[in-house]
């Protein structure tokens, strides 16, 4: 599969990435090709995901855009893929809300994409036979399924569940080589992180409390996750890994 | 939303607070029991009310809940 031969490389690897329009999903898009893999990449926003595209190194590359909250266009997606090396879960949502205010609408807002979208996206793959034996699978979790902060709750419990249910499938797909596994992030500098009204200054003073003295970069994310798409990682399978500036128990 | 029920309904995102101390001239930040969870929740009501994003620093430059309600009334 290697054609440089080198366990760290993606050259010959097709990888599908959800999210890709912005934050980690577009960088760990950008960072595959970089390493020489032909990457779809997927989202609703069709300008974002236009520049996306261009910004991708090498050649091949293509976009299709999809809400992946709706099953018509997840298997209209599924049905354009080729056979995939890789895939990395990225979509994803956060809205604080105090619990006292929680409502119905916005657990379906935030489980339909960051959990019942993924899951659903992953079983299409798996009926559609769209994934090579031994690829890889990489959902993005969270440091806050664990670490608890304020408002919350409902993102905490999403990320929680996507990660249980990760096991189970890296469980049940081991048998034919493929990997699945987690990242579990602390605070990233993204627009995930500044769209939910905290204040850009006191997230810069509060990302001092990390042991490494800043929060992480969208870059930081995507070279983990080109390990774990990278053969590299050939024993890893199960695994949830923490990636937080030595940040354990912190998140803001 | 007129002032008096967002007075209203201000009064009701507070746990520990009277709600007969809430007026339109309540300095809300000094209120014993005001947090960053008090931010949040604002931050949240505004959002299902009004369908608008405002953030903690926004309800910071506010000193009274009329002030609050006319900085919201008017955002973006």
């Amino acid at each position: 599969m290697q054609a440089s031969g080198d366990p760290f490389s993606l050259c010959g690897k097709t990888v599908l990435v959800t999210g890709a329009s912005s934050g980690i999903g577009r960088q760990a898009a950008v960072s595959c090709a970089e390493r020489g893999a032909v990457v779809i990449v997927t989202a609703r926003r069709e300008e974002a995901l236009r520049q996306t595209l261009g910004a991708l190194p090498g050649e091949g590359h293509q976009f299709i855009c999809a809400d992946l909250t709706r099953s018509d266009e997840r298997e209209a997606l599924v049905g354009r893929l080729p056979a995939l090396d890789g895939i990395v879960h990225c979509a994803g949502v956060s809205t604080r809300m105090p619990c006292k205010l929680i409502t119905e609408e916005h657990i379906r807002q935030v489980m339909d994409l960051n959990f019942t979208a993924q899951v659903l996206l992953q079983t299409a793959l798996l009926k559609q036979k769209r994934l090579k034996s031994a690829a890889s699978v990489v959902f993005l979790a969270s440091r806050a399924m664990e670490y608890p902060s304020p408002g919350n709750a409902i993102y905490s419990a999403s990320k929680g569940a996507l990660a249980a249910y990760a096991k189970c499938l890296g469980l049940e797909l081991a048998g034919r080589g493929i990997r699945v596994n987690c990242i579990r992030p602390g605070m990233v500098w993204t627009d995930l992180i500044l769209g939910q009204g905290l204040d850009e200054t006191e997230l810069r003073e509060a990302q001092l409390k990390y042991p490494l003295k800043r929060f992480g970069t969208p870059a930081d994310v995507a070279n983990l996750i080109v390990y774990l798409l990278s053969d590299a990682s050939a024993w890893m399978t199960g695994s949830s890994i923490d990636l937080s500036g030595g940040g354990e128990g912190i998140l803001v | 939303m007129t002032l008096e029920e967002f007075i209203t309904a201000f009064a009701d995102l507070l746990d520990e607070t009277d709600p007969a101390e809430i007026n339109a001239g309540t300095y809300f930040q000094e209120l014993d029991e005001w947090s960053s969870l008090s931010n949040l929740s604002v931050i949240a009501f505004v959002k299902t009310e009004y369908g608008k994003s405002i953030t903690v620093k926004e309800i910071r430059a506010c000193e009274t809940i009329e002030d609050l309600y006319n900085f919201v009334e008017n955002a973006g």
